[in-house]
């Protein structure tokens, strides 16, 4: 018995619509993120997450509206990103049928938000996203930015990703700001840094741009893979990244 | 259409079992009313986040009573994930030991693995005889926690049924499921486990004993 290998679809939700399109076959509305994620659990999703980028925090409910909507058709684990920044916004986004939440410049700025997050509902709905990109005066060679990787946070990503495991995140997306948009592979250096340093489970993300990048990813020791352009505008379809990951030897379901 | 009420004491997402009940094929309440609670078909006990903390929260609302009030009289009840482990004597989180229903004899502790939480979808070792898993014995299904029953310690007894049991492994061989009599678990999230999590509850709904104010 072997912990299936994850491959996860991000999509990026404003306003409760998707951005970026999506280019799936017959599609009524290629932006309803509901009747995207029901796809994507067809094409065998192992979670989705959607990444909330609506910047008024006004229009904060229509988040909420989408994780409801989504829940009521969803049987595969959703994760929900994107302006986090108290236990509240944890409830309500539970409430409205999120599995994880994760969080991000909210617990740089203050990370007692995540030991507050998992002492009221537990680790493992808490996942740490981390944007990290290189830079060798940072000690592991890898830093931790803000604002889409334009600003540093002036904190080592490696010892960023353990003190957040010490305080109580269940999970690390980790982002890489360089390998972002190249489609030319996943940070595997990266990856395997950080899969030696921390004992949660992770989620490797940027740069994935053909089937073989999963799989290198996967043998770093990612536990799950996430990608968003390449899966929306069907270059690779999830079917194809588990047929590569399965001929590698690597278990998926 | 059988009914199964969603045993409400304020833990976390249970939007997401109503909806996959509902596609199994029952009609679906969530609710703490005890009158409910023992006039439905069958009765889901949900569960996230600490052992301790759904403890309480059960008491709270005298769900445990409930829970022994259906058991005595026979009436189904699936406990789910946490809401499985609390069914044992105790758990020990961060040291600290709490004590659970009692249903089963037994402890729950954490699992020993590499990688904790044991995240994702894992495979299972199922009986033949196993009701809630007949059609799905091969499939994966969706597992988050870090902590588990490894042992199964209640006496054989030549009167009773032996208990089904169902077996999953991460670092360690812990319990994915129980079926005894009228109380069944998972340690996985079927409401999470998509198609395959439908058919098993679909399983459980199945074997429910329809009320007799339902009619024919």
């Amino acid at each position: 018995m072997t912990l299936a290998v994850r491959v996860i679809p991000c999509l990026d939700v404003d306003n409760g619509r998707v951005v970026k399109g999506v280019n799936f076959a017959h599609l009524k509305d290629a932006g309803d993120p509901v009747e995207l994620a029901a796809r994507y659990d067809l094409a065998g999703a192992d979670e989705l997450t959607f990444l909330d980028i609506t910047a008024s925090s006004g229009n904060r409910g229509t988040v909420l509206d989408v994780v409801r909507r989504t829940a009521e058709t969803l049987f595969i684990p959703l994760t929900v990103g994107g302006g986090i920044r108290s236990v509240d916004d944890v409830d309500a986004l539970l409430r409205a049928g999120a599995d994880k939440i994760s969080v991000n410049t909210a617990a740089i700025l203050r990370p007692s938000l995540i030991s507050e997050i998992s002492q009221r509902f537990g680790n493992q709905v808490l996942v740490l996203s981390v944007d990290a990109r290189r830079n060798t005066n940072s000690p592991s060679g890898f830093e931790v930015t803000t604002h889409g990787g334009r600003e540093s946070a002036d904190i080592d990503a490696l010892e960023w990703v353990s003190q957040a495991v010490q305080l109580g995140v269940g999970e690390i997306l980790l982002n890489s700001m360089d390998a972002d948009g190249t489609k030319s592979g996943f940070d595997i250096e990266m990856i395997s840094k950080v899969r030696k340093r921390i004992s949660v489970p992770l989620i490797a993300s940027g740069g994935a741009g053909k089937a073989e990048h999963f799989v290198a990813a996967a043998r770093a020791g990612a536990d799950a893979l996430l990608a968003a352009s390449i899966f929306h505008f069907g270059e690779v379809s999830i079917g194809e990244v588990k047929d590569s990951l399965r001929s590698a030897g690597i278990t998926t379901r | 259409m059988p009914n199964v009420a969603i045993l409400d004491y304020g833990s976390g997402n249970i939007r997401s079992a109503e909806r996959a009940l509902m596609a199994a094929g029952a009609e679906v309440l969530i609710t703490s009313n005890h009158a409910d609670l023992l006039a439905a078909d069958g009765v889901v006990l949900p569960g996230v986040g600490a052992f301790d903390a759904c403890v309480k929260g059960l008491r709270s609302v005298g769900g445990d009573q409930v829970i022994d009030t259906r058991l005595a009289g026979g009436l189904p009840v699936l406990a789910i994930c946490v809401g499985m482990q609390i069914l044992f004597t105790s758990g020990i989180e961060h040291g600290i030991t709490t004590e659970g229903m009692s249903q089963w004899p037994g402890e729950v502790t954490e699992l020993i693995a590499p990688i904790v939480p044991h995240m994702g979808w894992n495979t299972v070792e199922t009986a033949p005889s196993s009701h809630l898993f007949q059609g799905i014995r091969d499939e994966r299904f969706y597992f988050v926690h870090s902590y588990a029953a490894k042992t199964w310690e209640l006496p054989p007894s030549e009167r009773m049924a032996p208990p089904i049991l169902t077996w999953s492994h991460h670092g360690e061989r812990f319990l994915a499921a129980v079926e005894n009599g009228a109380l069944s678990a998972t340690q996985f999230h079927p409401e999470k486990s998509g198609a395959a999590g439908i058919a098993l509850l679909r399983n459980w709904i199945n074997t429910l004993p329809s009320s007799p104010s339902r009619g024919k």
